[in-house]
């Protein structure tokens, strides 16, 4: 069968089970566009391509499936740079498709030509130009493959005009023999004589502590985690990308470790004599201060990718392998501390003299962020999916939500990337959309991406975006005043401008604002009873307010500054 | 304040703790670029480069890359190596388990006052008279990198001397 190479794209996508493609066409990436008009996959029209990579993430944090982004040469491939980035940061699965100028063009700076594999090399885990028509359908099979096994991360296939115009006879690689890949090996097997290692030290361990991060979520090991937590009774932490891993409301979990953890999560990893490293990366924002992060600790660490280990903190033992079969090999071993009575008790005793804490909201406001964020957690459906952009609004939504499954959590972790919610709430409900999706956002990053709820009404996505709106640049202006002498430098946004309402209404989105705490339960109750258009709200919060607990940017976890409701005494 | 002197590289011999690495990739277009672009982006050190099609293979190439092992952690460098989806195998040499050769080649003018001395210093590398011009000659010495650096160092006296070196290939020692 002779089809065109745009066909065979499509075509080549469909055989991948794709269902829902984010993208904005444009002159070179044209002659894809015409064969998708008769495919059953959905194209969600982007108002920017920023907008489509990050739908694509937020649709592969909350699916598990690899999210597809095509957008086209030139300006529509560097406008999907940032998300590209921010998934390599965070072994999210994408495959994305750039149109390319014609072959005989490329090297001539021809109209909208620009070097989009050149400029991802470094943040894609691989990139591909096509270059024949026939060639399409391994591409496309191999990034895939690509994209989802191993460490997971950003894929790029770009296509050269020609390439998709020219015809070839159709054929569909039939297993990963036919993807030419020679070098790629994601899967090692088990090292028997690591994991006996790791069980001698879980053996003797007696303060342990599971550090769990993203990559238990990538190697969907949830339920190996729980059984495994369970059984052995360790305390269990999750990193920023880990957050529902493990449930929040399970006895086992101390929350959140790193620079804005629980003053629990922080100080465990801190005292213990065994961290048990799970898919995490021993990022600086966990560590700190990387002699004194965990100075007393022996080192598992369980990872996919053996670049990891050694890169930050030794390891005494390294096992290269998904979360959940070296789980399952250290409950085949029956691994198992030291009795974790005593190690309890003084966990305990940090719990209990340092909860998380927040100031008592008034009446008439300005409102508490976090109490915002736990009214509408209190509301919400069970399985509430939560996007967060990223700023102090992040970490809050990551502190005061209670997350109880997997895929629960989008937010954007190693890049920190502004203006990462909204779209990536679009994308979430894309793939859930039997799921109630809010999105707690910063006033800032709203104003990064806003535009995208425009093809949330037109595409009849309907997600709910509380906007905690303190008028400023919130964690840079908490690091103004707490590390800059209060010296406010380009941080003032103004609660007025834009009018958040009026926006959302001009996007055809129903928009709502609380200032008092009876308008907070009042318009929370009112997004709740929308589920057909989208939702924003402008929740006017306190400028003032900051997040604790707070490591220091380079300073010890020892040195970690809790709330000022609890200083005095020990602190 | 006077601006800073301008960079003016470092005398650079091998590094002391280098390590060889024989990497099999792809043949495939962009490749060099992707070892290059990682070892710039993560601040590890080439020392010297070398590539040429592997084993009459059109399918493969075969790169040897000198890497300081004090920029960074030789398990790092082969772990993020590795990643790379074109990095087929790569084999580490440390400079004890090796068999390391390099090509020098040198252009020299033969002054009346210095032929003497210069012609001197070639025998006594071993090195070979590959080309004779006018003025100058073309000498050629093949050998181990130590043999090069020791050349190269004797050389460094004379003035309008060009030199080339290939960078090292390497295989392991058989004993
Ligand atoms: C694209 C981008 N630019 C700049 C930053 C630096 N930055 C981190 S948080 C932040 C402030 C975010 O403001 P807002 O969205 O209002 O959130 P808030 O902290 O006030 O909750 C900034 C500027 C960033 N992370 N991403
Ligand atoms: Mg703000």
């Amino acid at each position: 069968m002779q089809l065109t190479g745009a066909q065979a794209l499509i075509r080549s996508l469909e055989q991948e089970g794709v269902d829902t493609i984010f993208g904005l066409p444009g002159g070179a990436i044209l002659p894809v566009y015409d064969p998708l008009l008769d495919s059953s996959i959905r194209h969600i029209l982007v108002r920017h391509e920023q907008g489509a990579g990050h739908m694509a993430e937020g649709y592969a944090l909350a699916t598990g499936r690899p999210g597809v982004a095509m957008v086209t040469s030139g300006p529509g491939a560097t406008n999907i740079v940032t998300p590209i980035g921010n998934a390599h940061m965070d072994s999210t699965p994408l495959v994305v498709i750039t149109g390319q100028v014609a072959t005989a063009s490329i090297g001539t700076d021809a109209f909208q030509e620009c070097d989009i594999t050149g400029i991802t090399m470094g943040i894609t885990k691989h990139n591909f130009l096509v270059q024949s028509a026939q060639e399409i359908p391994r591409a496309v099979a191999a990034a895939f493959h690509l994209a989802t096994t191993g460490r997971p991360g950003p894929v790029l296939i770009d296509v050269p005009k020609d390439v998709t115009q020219s015809m070839m006879d159709w054929w569909y690689p039939a297993s990963v023999e036919e993807y030419d890949l020679p070098g790629y090996r994601p899967e090692v097997p088990l090292d028997e004589d690591a994991i006996a290692r790791a069980v001698a030290l879980i053996n003797e361990s007696e303060r342990p502590v599971l550090y769990v991060g993203g990559g238990t979520l990538k190697s969907r090991a949830a339920q190996e985690l729980r059984a495994f937590a369970e059984r052995t009774g360790i305390p269990v932490v999750t990193t920023l990308m880990a957050r529902g891993a493990f449930p929040d409301s399970h006895d086992l979990h101390l929350g959140m470790p790193g620079m804005h953890g629980m003053y629990t999560a922080v100080t465990a990893i801190q005292k213990s004599d065994l961290l048990i490293s799970l898919g995490a990366r021993f990022d600086d924002r966990v560590t700190g201060k990387i002699p004194a992060f965990a100075a007393g600790a022996k080192v598992i660490h369980v990872d996919i990718d053996r670049a990891e280990f050694n890169k930050v903190r030794h390891a005494d033992v390294a096992i290269q392998s998904n979360v959940g079969a070296a789980l399952t090999a250290f409950d085949d071993a029956r691994a198992t501390p030291r009795n974790l009575d005593v190690w309890w008790k003084t966990i305990n005793e940090w719990r209990d003299q340092y909860p998380l804490v927040y100031d008592e909201p008034s009446a008439e406001g300005p409102l508490r962020p976090q109490h915002v964020i736990e009214a509408i957690a209190a509301k919400a459906a069970p399985g509430t999916i939560v996007a967060a952009g990223v700023g102090q609004h992040q970490m809050w939504a990551s502190q005061h939500w209670k997350f109880e499954e997997p895929g629960t959590w989008i937010n954007s972790g190693g890049a920190g990337t502004m203006g990462f919610g909204v779209p990536a709430a679009i994308g979430a409900k894309v793939g859930r959309p039997d799921r109630t999706v809010w999105c707690i956002d910063g006033d800032g990053c709203f104003q990064m991406t806003a535009q995208e709820l425009t093809t949330a009404r037109s595409e009849g996505i309907p997600i709910k975006v509380a906007i905690l709106n303190n008028a400023y640049l919130g964690m840079v202006r908490q690091w103004q005043e707490m590390f800059y002498d209060e010296r406010y430098s380009e941080v003032y946004l103004s609660a007025d401008l834009p009018d958040y309402v009026k926006w959302a209404e001009a996007m055809g989105c129903v928009g709502l604002r609380a200032r008092t705490l009876k308008e907070m339960h009042e318009v929370i109750d009112e997004a709740n009873s929308i589920n057909d258009v989208p939702v924003v709200i402008d929740f006017r919060t306190d400028a003032e307010e900051k997040v604790f607990p707070m490591v220091a940017a380079g300073a010890s976890n020892d040195d970690i500054i809790v709330h000022p409701l609890q200083r005095g005494g020990n602190q | 304040m006077s601006p800073p002197e301008p960079y003016l590289g470092e005398v650079s011999r091998t590094p002391v703790r280098h390590h060889i690495l024989s990497v099999l990739v792809e043949n495939k277009a962009g490749v060099l670029a992707r070892i290059a672009g990682l070892f710039a982006r993560r601040g590890f050190n080439i020392y010297s480069l070398a590539v040429a099609p592997a084993e009459s293979h059109a399918r493969f190439s075969r790169v040897t890359i000198v890497v300081d092992a004090e920029s960074a952690p030789l398990e790092q460098i082969v772990g993020q190596l590795d990643k790379l989806v074109n990095v087929v195998a790569i084999t580490d040499l440390a400079p004890r388990d090796a068999v390391e050769r390099e090509l020098l080649l040198a252009t020299l003018p033969l002054g009346d006052e210095n032929r003497s001395a210069m012609l001197d210093t070639i025998t006594r590398a071993g090195a070979a008279i590959v080309d004779v011009g006018p003025t100058s000659v073309t000498v050629m010495l093949a050998g181990t990198p130590a043999a090069c650096d020791e050349l190269e160092a004797a050389l460094e006296g004379f003035t309008e001397v060009e030199l080339h070196r290939t960078g090292r290939v390497a295989l392991p020692r058989l004993a």
